[in-house]
């Protein structure tokens, strides 16, 4: 055991005479662990709130069944119950509190299935006091904090009802307030109407579905993936993505540093031997010792890993909530799974990225002389398999483009690119050096590109690192600049009414309207109208559009017939969203029947428009043929014409006259304002995440320098015996690796583009389901040029200030030592 | 969870709203004994009104609906179903309308063989329409199960009806017939439960005769023999100190029908009560001096110890009898859990009957 002790301590004190490569070595584990763990955390936090919301008194987890209206009535309740069938009531609906929409559900405490999740675990008396009036309204701790109320406060809804007390009940989501089913029914003036029934464990015998309710019901399968999960799905893959990007590149950090530590030692590994002890002992500990770095490093990731989910949590949770309405509370919430599989991915990454150098240590003989020429000469070898890889790896990207018709093959395709491009790197820079070194005639030159391509296997990993770092850079940059570019436009269409009006109620609706029809600054009022329905089995909004030359002149449409304003007025035409278009393989002239309450409604699709940033599909129609086909459609909505320099006294004049707050009155400008608020907040993460990952890659070229620096003395000795000055030397030192960095930026430039055309055309069209107009924006390519090359710079400087200050008596020490 | 928590039959009461969904129940059986504020009082003298009588009194607290069977298919194997419907309120005040109701509804079937015992329950709240009991067609019901008249229905025989109930694993269907009218229990319906004034308005249909259909794990056996129906109500039938009875209802073969029944106090002392009922239907109360019960063998089920087989004495009616259990195992393992099964008994007299054991 004492045996095993002294040889950790010799081995260990390796690291105490280059404290820099333990630093480079733990960096490269930490960031490992800190960007991937984040990144899970994230992913953990939302997905458990999905699971939360799905799980809420019967989402999509129960099988069910449910009406072809919204409601119906609650006599086919009891008469399913009187005929076996094990079914308990849901009503839903939305209720409003200073502003904010909640979503309301009534339930049945008495009959709900034991088996949907997160029944209220209501003790006696809470389970009385919740179903007798005024009964408990149950809200998650985040949506009271959001309320701003306190545990027992009975806040009034917008519409002026009395709304039950508020009682905390912790597994709910946020956005949700859960009453009793009769109350639910008073609340939203529902009396004896149900949403769906929820069906709990079978209770023997029951008379079929058919002979009860007729066509009036419908059963629906437990579904094991929320419609929430589907849809943003494609946001965690995107997380994750990066994470694993940036996983890999602290991989390629511990890889060069650990290879060279190994290297190093080797001279001290052979004593070791010499001295007795077994290649057992020596393999153990070496090990152990790895591990045990390894497990350092892991927790100390895992804590950055927390720090770095907690701060990027707020905008995740906007993204979720802005492009999916999806509620992500705003805690982080971690189990000790997580923790765990942080430490375990940091240890497994540790041991692969020192596979190599592992298993050479277990094979060395005892007499063998370190030689870190040969590992170099070996990884040169390597680059020849490399090349053929990559070319596979293309093929492969190839195959994902044109067979994959999913998200994840998008995503695959992307890493097949990135990765076929990484790996042929090496390749590329080795063909331009050599072309260089045919080129140069002088002695000086020609050394100079030979050397480089010779320096080239302990630097490619960490140039491979940058290159995919600068790519993903270029290709994020260049997809949200796009997005953001087409958004403005579109945002100006959409919002073309100069002031927008969303009324308490009908009432107070044609209160306004009558109001402002005397007001001569009004030049229109235009009614807005949204119904819900269900279009091939999945949620579908249809928009009612006034007949008013504000849309036909600013509303932006991608295609569609001549003058489809006019065609739209007759009411059985209609304008479908892009995502739509996509999903059901809709075009032109296509007709699509949308079922209403009063039966389906045939419309033929005549213009499609960019409806970015909704995830369910939408069809717009005219105003007029909406209120006919869908009488219960609020008519609370509208915006105004108004000239804009009589906005503000308007607005001051509505906010008295109806005692209005921001809420429900704003005008366009602020309405733009908020919109591009929660989309810039939308691709926060993803900007965040580019910026981690290019530190590392600054970091992985860093700690590459910094090793190579040492080994590179037996080369660059001789130099300076012959009469090259140590200034001379190290400027030729930073030009070199300015210039293979600059390769590698230049080679990032069209990578990164393809890297952008591949998520506008493959990955948000499967995600999102809208694509973008491409667009190329060189200032942004040169200033991330910029970046890369200060980056390069910043890397560089050290070794090279340290080799130009050298004491030229380490210069000499090179001939007399063994290296 | 305490012993006083497992309580059932003419027992379902207090919080049962608790019970319902099968979930923890922490009042228990101290529900039984709660103060009845609000609720109206059980008093002697009523004038017991049909079929008035057979619909719920929500002014009181707590009612049932129970009927029990001891039947034999055609080889002679021996059978017994159980059917129970529970009402309470959940506060006092007139029944309303829809969801605000005010009542919970609960629901018990069993069926026992020599081997097999099938328990299952069911919850409702009042006024949708779930759960309840109409007098005009006569109909007890809760999701598809049914006491139901048939046509000719006679009020003070509560019969023709069918009873229907149904689980997973086992139903059944009887028709139940009565030539006789159905007996007062206690002092002309006034059931005396302690010295202390706590009672209940009782009165029951020993004279059922029985046929129908029992099916269990999907093998039917057509059936025949005898049931009992209790009805009884209140707001408060028990003294706080009482923990559980011993409750027996017994068909001898002399036409005579035999209630009894032993209330376990806290301190260990217990009270009986009982009537006999001749085969004409006249129902005399039994003064608790002359009677005894006593366990003679124990069964160890569910964690507990409960005593499935007695001796009953009268000595004033020459009645000296054992019983024995169809099936020692007849738990109902319920959200009140307790045992309920068919017997029979041999000794002075011979018949069968049922027994209910709470509160061990």
């Amino acid at each position: 055991m004492s045996r095993a002790v002294w040889t950790l301590a010799v081995l260990l004190s390796h690291w105490r005479r280059h404290p820099m490569q333990l630093a480079t070595l733990l960096i490269g584990l930490i960031s490992a662990t800190a960007l991937w763990s984040g990144v899970q955390a994230l992913n953990q936090q939302a997905r458990n709130s999905y699971d939360r919301a799905a799980a809420t008194f019967g989402g999509t987890r129960t099988a069910m069944l449910v009406g072809s209206a919204a409601t119906f009535p609650q006599k086919l309740f009891v008469d399913l119950r009187r005929a076996g069938w094990p079914v308990s009531p849901v009503l839903e609906g939305r209720i409003q509190i200073g502003g904010r929409s909640l979503r309301l559900l009534g339930i049945e405490p008495v009959t709900m299935p034991t088996q949907v999740g997160n029944a209220p675990t209501l003790g006696t008396a809470n389970l009385q006091a919740f179903v007798t009036p005024p009964g408990q309204m149950l809200v998650s701790a985040e949506t009271l904090a959001d309320l701003k109320l306190y545990e027992g406060a009975t806040p009034l809804a917008n519409d002026g009802t009395q709304l039950p007390p508020l009682r905390v009940q912790a597994q709910l989501v946020p956005g949700v307030m859960v009453v009793d089913i009769g109350i639910a029914q008073k609340l939203l003036n529902k009396p004896d109407q149900l949403s769906r029934l929820l069906i709990g464990k079978d209770r023997g015998p029951r008379a079929s579905l058919q002979s009860i309710a007729g066509d009036a019901l419908r059963y629906v399968e437990p579904d094991a993936a929320t419609d929430l999960e589907r849809l943003t799905d494609s946001f965690h893959l995107n997380l994750t993505a990066f994470g694993l990007l940036s996983f890999f590149v602290g991989l390629f950090i511990v890889n060069s540093s650990i290879g060279l530590a190994f290297e190093q030692r080797l001279p001290m590994l052979r004593t070791l031997r010499a001295c007795g002890v077994s290649a057992r002992m020596l393999n153990t500990v070496l090990v152990a010792e790895l591990v045990s770095l390894a497990l350092v490093a892991g927790l100390a990731g895992l804590v950055c890993g927390y720090f770095i989910a907690a701060a990027l949590l707020p905008d995740v949770a906007a993204s979720l909530r802005g492009l999916y309405g999806a509620q992500i509370p705003g805690q982080l919430s971690l189990k000790p799974a997580w923790w765990l599989a942080g430490v375990a991915i940091s240890v497994s990454g540790a041991l692969i990225a020192a596979c190599a150098s592992l298993v050479k240590a277990i094979r060395l003989p005892v007499l063998a002389s370190a030689q870190p020429q040969a590992w170099h000469q070996a990884q040169r070898r390597w680059l020849k398999f490399q090349s053929a890889a990559a070319l596979a790896v293309f093929i492969a990207a190839g195959c994902f483009l044109w067979l994959g018709d999913s998200l994840l093959a998008g995503f695959a395709m992307l890493a097949a690119l990135l990765l076929g491009a990484a790996l042929l790197l090496p390749a590329i820079l080795e063909r331009v050096l050599s072309l260089g070194e045919r080129g140069a005639t002088r002695p000086l030159p020609k050394w100079f590109f030979a050397d480089s391509r010779q320096q080239l296997s302990g630097l490619s990993l960490a140039l491979m690192a940058l290159l995919l770092a600068l790519a993903v850079n270029v290709g994020v940059g260049t997809m949200v600049e796009s997005f953001s570019r087409t958004f403005v436009t579109w945002l100006d269409g959409r919002l073309a009414a100069d002031v927008y009006v969303n009324a308490a109620n009908d009432r107070q609706a044609t209160e306004m309207k009558t109001w402002l029809r005397d007001r001569d600054e009004v030049q229109a009022v235009l009614p807005g109208g949204r119904a819900d329905t269900q279009f091939a089995g999945a949620p579908l909004e249809v928009l009612g559009l006034p007949d008013h030359t504000t849309y036909s002149d600013h509303w932006p449409l991608l295609e569609s017939i001549r003058n489809p304003w006019v065609r739209l007025r007759a009411g059985d035409a209609a304008l479908i969203s892009e995502q739509l278009s996509r999903r059901m393989n809709l075009s032109i002239g296509d007709r699509i029947e949308v079922s209403a309450p009063g039966g389906d409604w045939p419309v033929e699709i005549i213009g499609i428009y960019a409806d970015y940033g909704n995830p369910k599909s939408q069809i717009a129609v005219n105003y007029a043929a909406l209120t006919r086909r869908f009488p219960g459609t609020p008519q609370t909505r509208f915006g105004l014409r108004v000239a804009p320099e009589k906005i503000p006294p308007l607005l001051t004049a509505m906010k008295e006259q109806f005692s209005l707050d921001d809420r429900n009155l704003a005008d366009q400008a602020t309405m733009k304002a908020e919109s591009k608020r929660i989309f810039n907040r939308t691709f926060a993460v993803t900007a965040a995440l580019n910026t981690f990952t290019l530190g590392v890659a600054g970091i992985a070229l860093l700690t590459s320098l910094l090793t190579l620096a040492n080994s590179r003395l037996p080369q660059l000795a001789p130099l300076w015996s012959i009469g090259i000055t140590r200034q001379r030397l190290a400027l030729i030192e930073l030009a070199r690796t300015m210039s293979v960095a600059l390769i590698t930026a230049l080679l990032a430039l069209p990578l990164g583009l393809l890297v952008a055309w591949c998520l506008i055309a493959v990955v948000n069209v499967k995600a999102f389901g809208w694509r973008l107009p491409f667009h190329v924006f060189p200032l942004q390519l040169m200033q991330l040029l910029g970046v890369a090359l200060f980056a390069a710079l910043c890397a560089a400087l050290l070794p090279v200030i340290r080799l130009a200050r050298m004491h030229p008596a380490a210069l000499i020490r090179i001939f007399a030592n063994e290296r | 969870m305490s012993a006083s928590g497992k309580i059932s039959r003419r027992a379902f009461a207090g919080g049962a709203l608790a019970l319902l969904g099968g979930r923890a129940f922490a009042q228990g059986f101290a529900g039984l004994s709660e103060t009845a504020d609000g609720y109206a009082a059980v008093v002697p003298g009523k004038r017991f009104v049909f079929p008035a009588d057979h619909g719920p009194h929500p002014e009181f607290r707590i009612e049932w609906w129970y009927v029990t069977a001891n039947l034999k298919d055609a080889a002679g194997a021996a059978y017994g179903a159980q059917w129970t419907l529970f009402r309470q309120a959940t506060q006092p005040g007139p029944a309303l309308e829809g969801w605000a109701n005010r009542n919970a509804w609960m629901g018990h079937a069993a069926v026992t063989r020599a081997d097999t015992h099938r328990s299952t329950e069911t919850f409702a709240r009042g006024g949708v329409g779930q759960a309840g009991v109409e007098t005009a067609p006569f109909q007890a019901w809760i999701d598809n199960w049914r006491m139901r008249g048939l046509d000719a229905f006679d009020a003070d025989h509560v019969a023709p009806v069918e009873l229907t109930a149904s689980s997973t694993d086992f139903s059944y269907s009887l028709r139940l017939d009565a030539d006789r009218p159905l007996v007062l229990q206690g002092d002309a319906g006034f059931s005396r439960k302690s010295d202390r004034g706590q009672a209940s308005y009782y009165y029951s249909q020993p004279f059922f005769k029985a046929a129908g259909r029992i099916v269990i794990d999907d093998k039917p056996a057509d059936v025949t023999g005898l049931a009992w129906m209790d009805r009884e109500w209140s707001s408060q039938p028990l003294a706080s100190d009482q923990s559980g009875w011993d409750w027996f209802s017994l068909h001898l073969d002399t036409g005579e029908k035999l209630m009894l029944y032993r209330l376990r106090q806290k301190d260990g002392a217990n009270n009986l009560f009982g009537n006999f009922i001749t085969p004409d239907g006249r129902s005399v109360e039994i003064a608790a001096a002359d009677n005894s019960m006593t366990p003679t063998s124990f069964t160890d089920i569910a964690g507990r110890k409960v005593p499935t087989a007695w001796r009953v004495a009268i000595p004033a009616r020459g009645l000296n009898i054992e019983t024995v259990p169809l099936n020692p195992k007849s738990w109902m393992s319920t959200g009140f859990a307790y045992w309920e099964g068919p017997i029979s008994f041999t000794g002075s007299h011979r018949g069968v009957g049922y027994l209910e054991l709470t509160g061990y």
